[in-house]
C-alpha cells in the first residue's frame, strides 16, 4: 500500500492567520504591555548601584515584612489546599440540593473586587480582628480559596472510579482508598492550585491594605510596604522591594511549570 | 453515610465562614441605613463620575485584550513559530505579579523621570495620574484571561475544518470569521466576562497610577477606599455594594456561559 495518510505525505499548511506576522504582533503587544514596564522596575532597582539595592531590599523593616508575607502565604496555602481538596471532593462526589449554586459561589473571590473583600471582612469581624495578623490571614484565605478548589475539581471529575471500587471490594476502608488511590492522583493538581494560591497571596494588596493596619514588624505585608514607599516618594526603595517580590513570584511560576510537566508525564 | 455527611458539613461550614457570611454581611450593612440613603450615596457627583470612569476604562481595556488575546491564543496553538514557549510564559506573568509592582512599573516607564516620562511630558502627553495610565494598568492585569480561555478550546476543536475551508479556497480572514470564531465564541465570551470582572474591580495597580483626583481619575474601587478612610463608612459600603452587585452579575454570567463553553 502506498496510500499514506495525507497528513504524513505532505505537511499540512498552517491556517488561521497566525503565522510569523501574528507572532510578531502578539510579541510586540505583550512586550509593550508586560515586559517593558517590568524591565523598567529592574532597571530602576539597580540604578543606584547594587549596594543601595541591597540596603533597600533587605532593610530590617523590609525583611520583617517579607518574612511575615511568606509565612502567612504558606499557612494560607496549606489551609486552603486541605479545605480546597475537601470542598472539591464534596462538590464532585456528593449530591445535595443547592450544589449548583454553591459551585457558582466558589468563584466569588475572583469576581469581587479586592477592596470590597477587605471591607467585607472588616464589616464582619470588625474590631475583633482589625489590625491583627488574623486579619491578614482571613483576607488571604478569602482571595486564594478558588485557586485550590478549581485546580482539583476537574481532575477529580475525570478520575476513573474503577480503581476505587476495586480497592473497596478488596476490603480497603474509605480512608485507605483516599490516601492510597485518590490522593496520589490529585497531588499534581493540589500542588499547582497551591502554587497559584501562594503566588496570589504573596502579592495580595487590595484586600489587606484597609484591614491590616500596616503595623511595621507586626502586620505589614510586602506589597503594602512597597505601596507606602511609593507614596513617600522612595521610588528606588519600592523598586528594590518589588524586585524581591517579582523574583519570588517568578520562581513559583517556573516551579509550577516544572510540576505541570511532571504531572503530564505521569498522566499517560 | 455518616462520614459523607461530616465531610459535607465541614465543606459547607468552611465555605460559609470564608465566603458567604462576609458577602451577606456587606449587603446587610449597606441596606441598614435604608434604600434612600444608599441611592443618595451612589448618585453623588463623585460616585457618578467614578462609575463612568470605571466603565470607560473597562470599555477600552477589555476589547483590546480580547482582540490581542484571540490573536495570541491562535499563535500559541496554531503556529509553529519558535519562541512560542517564551510567549506562553509571559502571558501568565500578570497573575503572579503584585498589583503594586504593576503600578510602580508603569510609573517608572511613563512617570516623571521614567524611561519615556520626560519625552512624553515635553510632547504634552500625560499618562500617569490620568486616564491612559489607569487603562494601561487595567490592560496589564487582564492580559491572561482571554488567552487562557480560548487556547484550550482551539486545541480541542483541532484544525480539520480550517484546513477544509482553506482547501476550498477561503482566505485566512474568511476562515477565521466563518470557521474559527464561531467555534471559539463561548470561550471568548467566558474570557471577556472574567476580564470585565477584573477590570471593574482592579484596585492595587490603579491606585498606584491614578493620583486619585476626585471627579477625574477616581474609579469606583478607589472611591470605596477614599470614603472608608474619610470615615464615610456607610458611603463606602454603598459603593462596595454596587461593586458586589456587578460581581454577582458576573458570577451569574459565568454560570450561564460555562456549560456552553464546555460543550462547544
Amino acid at each position: 500500500m502506498s496510500a499514506l495518510p495525507a497528513s504524513v505525505a505532505r505537511p499540512r499548511p498552517r491556517v488561521g492567520g497566525a503565522g510569523a506576522i501574528g507572532f510578531g504582533i502578539a510579541t510586540l503587544w505583550l512586550s509593550v504591555i508586560v515586559l517593558l514596564p517590568l524591565a523598567a522596575v529592574v532597571d530602576r532597582s539597580l540604578a543606584d548601584g547594587l549596594g543601595a539595592f541591597w540596603d533597600a531590599a533587605f532593610s530590617r523593616q523590609a525583611v520583617a515584612a517579607l518574612r511575615f508575607t511568606v509565612l502567612m502565604s504558606l499557612i494560607v496555602t496549606a489551609i486552603n489546599a486541605a479545605f480546597g481538596t475537601l470542598i472539591a471532593w464534596v462538590l464532585v462526589r456528593d449530591r445535595f440540593p443547592g450544589k449548583k449554586v454553591l459551585n457558582a459561589v466558589i468563584d466569588l473571590p475572583f469576581a469581587l473586587p479586592t477592596i470590597v473583600a477587605g471591607l467585607t471582612l472588616l464589616a464582619l469581624y470588625g474590631d475583633a480582628i482589625a489590625f491583627t495578623k488574623w486579619a491578614v490571614l482571613l483576607a488571604m484565605l478569602f482571595v486564594t480559596l478558588p485557586f485550590c478548589i478549581r485546580a482539583v475539581q476537574p481532575v477529580l471529575m475525570e478520575l476513573d472510579r474503577e480503581m476505587e471500587e476495586a480497592a473497596a471490594s478488596l476490603g480497603a476502608s474509605g480512608a485507605t482508598i483516599f490516601r492510597r488511590i485518590v490522593l496520589p492522583n490529585l497531588v499534581p493538581a493540589i500542588v499547582s492550585g497551591g502554587a497559584l494560591a501562594f503566588a496570589r497571596a504573596v502579592g495580595e494588596f487590595g484586600s489587606i491594605v484597609l484591614i491590616s493596619g500596616n503595623i511595621p514588624f507586626d502586620t505589614q505585608v510586602t506589597s503594602v510596604y512597597a505601596f507606602k514607599q511609593i507614596e513617600s516618594d522612595n521610588i528606588g526603595g519600592a523598586a528594590a522591594v518589588s524586585i524581591v517580590l517579582l523574583t519570588l513570584s517568578l520562581a513559583i511560576l517556573v516551579a509550577l511549570r516544572l510540576v505541570e510537566r511532571w504531572g503530564a508525564r505521569h498522566d499517560g | 453515610m455518616a462520614s459523607r455527611l461530616t465531610l459535607r458539613a465541614i465543606a459547607l461550614a468552611y465555605l460559609g465562614a470564608v465566603l458567604l457570611v462576609p458577602v451577606a454581611v456587606i449587603l446587610y450593612r449597606t441596606l441598614e441605613p435604608g434604600v434612600g440613603e444608599v441611592w443618595a450615596s451612589i448618585t453623588t457627583p463623585a460616585a457618578i463620575s467614578a462609575f463612568w470612569l470605571t466603565v470607560t476604562v473597562t470599555a477600552i481595556a477589555v476589547p483590546l485584550n480580547t482582540v490581542f488575546g484571540i490573536l495570541t491564543a491562535l499563535v500559541l496553538v496554531r503556529s509553529r513559530v519558535r519562541g512560542r514557549r517564551f510567549l506562553e510564559a509571559i502571558i501568565d506573568l500578570p497573575f503572579a505579579v503584585s498589583p503594586v509592582v504593576i503600578g510602580l512599573s508603569l510609573i517608572l516607564l511613563y512617570g516623571r523621570g521614567g524611561w519615556f516620562g520626560d519625552e512624553l511630558a515635553d510632547a504634552g502627553i500625560q499618562i500617569i495620574f490620568s486616564l491612559p495610565g489607569i487603562v494601561l494598568a487595567t490592560i496589564f492585569v487582564c492580559v491572561p484571561f482571554v488567552v487562557r480561555e480560548v487556547a484550550p478550546v482551539l486545541r480541542e476543536i483541532g484544525d480539520d475544518q480550517e484546513q477544509a475551508a482553506t482547501t476550498l479556497g477561503a482566505n485566512a480572514w474568511q476562515t477565521f470569521r466563518r470557521i474559527t470564531l464561531p467555534s471559539i465564541r463561548w470561550g471568548v465570551a467566558y474570557g471577556v466576562i472574567l476580564s470585565t470582572a477584573r477590570a471593574v474591580g482592579e484596585f492595587g495597580a490603579v491606585s498606584v497610577v491614578s493620583g486619585k483626583i476626585a471627579g477625574e481619575t477616581e474609579t469606583l474601587t478607589l472611591l470605596v477606599e477614599k470614603r472608608f478612610q474619610n470615615f464615610d463608612v456607610a458611603g463606602a459600603y454603598a459603593a462596595s455594594a454596587l461593586l458586589a452587585v456587578i460581581a454577582l452579575t458576573t458570577l451569574l454570567a459565568m454560570t450561564l456561559v460555562h456549560p456552553r463553553k464546555d460543550s462547544a
